[in-house]
């Protein structure tokens, strides 16, 4: 369990950072800073305010306006007026060396290679296929690297957020969202949809695992049913990461949510993929195709899904993992990059969208911790504001090499990684800026 | 680089096979140079003897980055961007990590922009191995005043970080190049209405020079010919940095339109761009965390796609932080892993009672265990095993992590079990659990199984050591 620090130590928190700061933190499970005290506004020292500037009430008021801010589908609002002021040129200064412009006119092509087109996958059924869904969303379709200019990209990115079926340690920026809904799943969906401008939901079956609660398949199922029943976005169902028992897991909650052409995550090499495409088959689903950073791994596993199991191209969605800023995400992101790269130039075993596990970036320490381990780094700040932003920058990188589908946590990250990539995509319009006014502009 | 086979750099080379430049071969140094681990100068036959004067220049030519590289600022601190030879980063690497510039007005108080300045020259953050900082100072002509943006100059200059000077006033750059001789500023900008000017300066004062044009790729190609032929060589190119809308999808579409065009041979238009994500703070989002967030958002897109330099606003942590390590993300060299030396490391002042641990070579892996064990207040011996880089998961997953590999490496360290300490145990990571009998019989010692986590090392120690 997450340990509970009071607001008397956390001055000292502050001041003892090395001592405090490692041992008997999980990377999901955190110091918690019991605020209640705080909150509540009785007598606390101002000083100490100021220093947790960040814990304090303001900080939710910040979140609440940056979602609603970056929330889709909210505009940037309009620029502010900048008087342009002409720049006053001095004709003293009349050149020799430089008389007349050379007048040349740009020109690129487009890329030539680029022959193939990415895989249209599409996720949920409505009552036209045979499902309750409310809409269907899809994935892929790409003729070029995301938002270039080579060829328009036919869908937008989605994002679907997590849920889990126990309630789990989480970072506290994350779990202050979500804290009364995390012993419902379906409570806990209806948020992710109504209030966070969820595209999709995962539900992490993370009790089956037998070191967790060994929970039951059937039991796991209910839960499945219980989030189809309380939103009508198309699912994600995530096992355990067991891989003796994911198969009869997803398996299982394949069966209850027939016709809903969820995603089931994942297929991996290390457990019985067979098992898991033969219950997309059966009961209409898709398959995540999840391998580990390396590119012929991933085309392995394709390859065994579409020639062994029979599994559809249009069934298919690839994880080809995602390491977090600062732990991995430059093999996480030329990964994705060089993945996509062959599939555009013919590569029909890597022809697929792709999705990110983006929570991991969670994992990364910067994203968590209190502050620095080390005395010698510049501050840090709140880590509050770190965790979003890490959430954001480790999305937003995977995004530009040709990530699709995003598993995302925390609101603020999901809001402003959903404008940013439409703004690239082009749908969102904002008001003119003149930026050339931008050096005598008030900052 | 206009030759990619080591073959046709090897034609240019003197082919005595001297080993002057360190190499057994001219074409083992052909390859160094291909892969650019190793420039012509470094042969010195070829520096010296004037009969390959003529081979040197071309071999110079053919070997040069598509994308012009450009130096700003003088002595340590210089900032080098551009020259780069790829579009993607596995093809090759990329080359001189996008430089950080943060933002300082000429009408700020003589106190406020001390202190700023120095915030931004003292920024750090440790990195495998590193401290990851940030580049320099961009001064925005805010007043319009010459004398005013002399005055901010020479204050900035005394912290010795590169400069950019803003103003689209040729009176205004003219005072501050001034007031900052021989400090090889870089000047933002000339544009359609200044350019003669502007370029006249940089001819004069042999400074690096920004063209400007906002949008408008024709007209910016043709200012930086202009200029190209005037004589100036150092150029850097502003196409406009968006911050939302359409405005935004055109500036991301135009930074992918120059890198390629430059890549490809067009070399009128292979120059460093520059990227200005503190537009964001122009878009009118009154929150400024949210302004914060959206401008870490711009510097992210155009670290990846292509700008070489930038100028930001925030100084905020969560702004920084995100953006130095997402430079560093982007520009490591994808062909090998950040490593440090193997060998026989010491936490604080080991002696014979204290615990001897190791770990692998690869940096990020080294440096965390290490600043969990450091912070932590533990003295030890910290052995690196040299896995190529690798960590200890993938390590002992891809056989770079054997037995037999940590007995040559505690060897290698001349470090013998048996005599350098008292209790003849070593403490092995969790993840690397499977090699423990193997090691058990390699070394004829103890092995301990330590936590998964360097993290929890510290609650590790307190139940297990020392050894009953
Ligand atoms: C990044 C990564 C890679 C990178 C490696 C980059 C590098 N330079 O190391 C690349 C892409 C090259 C790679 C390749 C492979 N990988 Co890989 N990779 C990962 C990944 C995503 C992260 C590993 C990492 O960097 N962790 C961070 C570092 C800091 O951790 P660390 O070194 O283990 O150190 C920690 C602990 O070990 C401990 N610790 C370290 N030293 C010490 C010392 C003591 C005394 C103690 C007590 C503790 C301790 O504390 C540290 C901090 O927490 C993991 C999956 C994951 N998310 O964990 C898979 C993973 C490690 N890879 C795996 C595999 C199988 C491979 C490959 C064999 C094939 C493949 N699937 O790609 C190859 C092998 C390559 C090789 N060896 O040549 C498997 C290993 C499975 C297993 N347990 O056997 C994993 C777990 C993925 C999986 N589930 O399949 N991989
Ligand atoms: S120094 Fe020059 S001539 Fe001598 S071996 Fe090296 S490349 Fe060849």
């Amino acid at each position: 369990m997450a340990k509970k620090v009071k607001l008397s130590e956390v001055t000292d928190m502050f001041k003892g950072m090395e001592i405090l700061s490692l041992e008997g933190v999980k990377i999901e499970g955190d110091i918690e800073i019991d605020l209640s005290g705080l909150l509540g506004g009785g007598g606390f020292d101002p000083m100490l305010a100021a220093i947790l500037g960040q814990e304090s009430a303001m900080l939710a008021q910040h979140f609440g306006r940056i979602a609603s801010m970056f929330g889709v589908p909210v505009g940037m609002g309009a620029p502010a007026a900048v008087g342009g002021v002409a720049p006053g040129v001095s004709p003293a200064l009349a050149a020799p060396k430089l008389k007349d412009l050379i007048p040349a006119k740009f020109d690129v092509s487009k890329i030539a290679e680029w022959t193939t087109q990415i895989q249209e996958v599409p996720l949920g059924n409505t009552s036209a296929d045979g499902g309750t869904r409310g809409k269907q969303v899809i994935v892929g379709g790409e003729k070029a690297l995301p938002f270039y200019f080579d060829a328009p990209m036919p869908h937008r990115n989605q994002v679907t957020i997590d849920v889990f079926d126990m309630r789990i340690g989480l970072a506290k920026a994350v779990k202050e969202n979500y804290d009364e809904v995390m012993d419902s799943p379906g409570e806990w969906a209806k948020k992710n949809v109504d209030k966070f401008n969820a595209d999709m939901i995962t539900i992490h079956l993370i009790s089956t695992d037998p070191l967790v609660k060994d929970t039951s398949a059937k039991d796991a199922a209910k839960t499945v049913e219980e989030v189809l029943q309380a939103v009508d976005v198309p699912i994600a169902i995530g096992g355990s990461g067991n891989p003796q028992k994911d198969p009869e897991v997803l398996s299982k909650a394949a069966e209850v949510s027939e016709g809903e052409r969820c995603l089931l995550a994942s297929a991996s090499l290390n457990l019985d993929y067979a098992k898991i495409a033969e219950a997309a088959l059966k009961y209409d689903h898709d398959v995540l195709s999840w391998t580990q950073l390396d590119m012929n791994a991933q085309k392995e596993l394709n390859r065994k899904l579409m020639k062994q199991c029979n599994v559809p191209r249009d069934r298919i969605i690839m994880d080809p993992t995602t390491a977090a800023l600062g732990y991995g995400l430059d093999y996480a992101y030329t990964n994705m990059e060089r993945i996509r790269l062959a599939a555009l130039m013919g590569d029909d075993e890597l022809t697929f969208p792709m999705s990110s596990g983006t929570t991991n970036a969670w994992g990364a320490r910067e994203s968590w911790m209190v502050g620095s381990p080390l005395g010698q780094d510049s501050d840090w700040g709140p880590r509050e504001y770190r965790g979003p932003i890490w959430e954001i920058v480790t999305g937003l990188s995977l995004a530009i090499a040709g990530n699709d589908l995003f598993m995302m946590m925390h609101p603020t990250a999901v809001a402003v990684l959903k404008q940013i990539t439409q703004t690239l995509f082009g749908t969102l319009e904002a008001e003119p800026v003149n930026i050339a006014s931008w050096i005598e502009a008030e900052v | 680089m206009k030759i990619n086979s080591p073959l046709e750099a090897y034609k240019y080379l003197p082919q005595t096979n001297c080993t002057e430049c360190g190499e057994p071969t001219c074409m083992a140094f052909a390859s160094k140079l291909i892969d650019r681990s190793a420039k012509p100068s470094d042969c010195p036959p070829l520096i010296k003897e004037k009969k390959y004067t003529k081979k040197l220049a071309e071999l110079e030519r053919l070997l040069a980055p598509e994308i012009r590289e450009v130096v700003l600022g003088v002595g340590e601190k210089a900032a080098k961007i551009g020259g780069d030879d790829v579009l993607y980063r596995h093809k090759l690497t990329f080359f001189n990590k996008t430089k950080m510039f943060f933002d300082v007005a000429d009408t700020m108080g003589e106190a406020d922009l001390i202190e700023r300045v120095k915030k931004i020259a003292d920024f750090k953050k440790f990195y495998v191995g590193r401290n990851l900082l940030v580049d320099g100072v961009a001064i925005r002509a805010a007043s319009n005043d010459p004398t005013k943006f002399a005055a901010a100059v020479k204050k900035v200059a005394e912290v010795g970080l590169p400069m950019i000077f803003c103003s689209f006033n040729p009176a205004v750059l003219k005072a501050g190049l001034e007031a900052a001789k021989d400090k090889n500023p870089l000047l933002y900008a000339a544009n359609k209405d200044n350019w003669k000017e502007v370029g006249e300066l940089a001819l004069k004062y042999k400074v690096p020079v920004v063209v400007s044009a906002f949008n408008d790729l024709d007209a910016l190609k043709t200012l930086a010919k202009t200029f190209a032929e005037a004589g100036i060589k150092d150029i850097v190119l502003d196409p406009g940095t968006y911050p939302s809308g359409k405005g935004l999808k055109d500036s991301f579409t135009n930074f992918l339109k120059i890198r390629r065009a430059g890549i490809m041979g067009d070399t009128d238009i292979a120059y460093p761009i520059m990227a200005l994500p503190l537009t964001a703070w122009m878009a009118g989002v009154a929150d400024p965390v949210s302004t914060s967030y959206w401008e870490t958002v711009l510097a992210s897109i155009f670290t990846i796609r292509y700008a070489d330099i930038m100028i930001l606003h925030s100084m905020e942590a969560y702004a920084v932080l995100p953006e130095v390590h997402l430079a560093e993300t982007i520009y490591t060299d994808p062909r090998s892993p950040v490593s440090v030396e193997g060998g026989m490391y010491k936490v604080g002042e080991p002696d014979k009672d204290s615990p001897v641990f190791f770990t692998t070579n690869f940096a990020l892996t080294y440096y965390t265990v290490e600043s969990d064990i450091a912070a932590n207040g533990i003295v030890c011996w910290l052995l690196a095993v040299d896995t190529d880089g690798i960590g200890v998961e993938a390590a002992a997953a891809g056989g770079q992590l054997t037995a037999a590999k940590v007995k040559d490496a505690f060897d290698k360290a001349g470090f013998d079990l048996k005599k350098d300490v008292n209790h003849n145990t070593v403490i092995i990571p969790g993840l690397a659990a499977r090699i423990q009998g193997d090691l058990e019989d390699a070394l004829d010692a103890k092995v301990k199984v330590g936590p998964m986590d360097s993290g929890r090392i510290p609650g590790w120690m307190e139940k297990n050591w020392p050894p009953k």
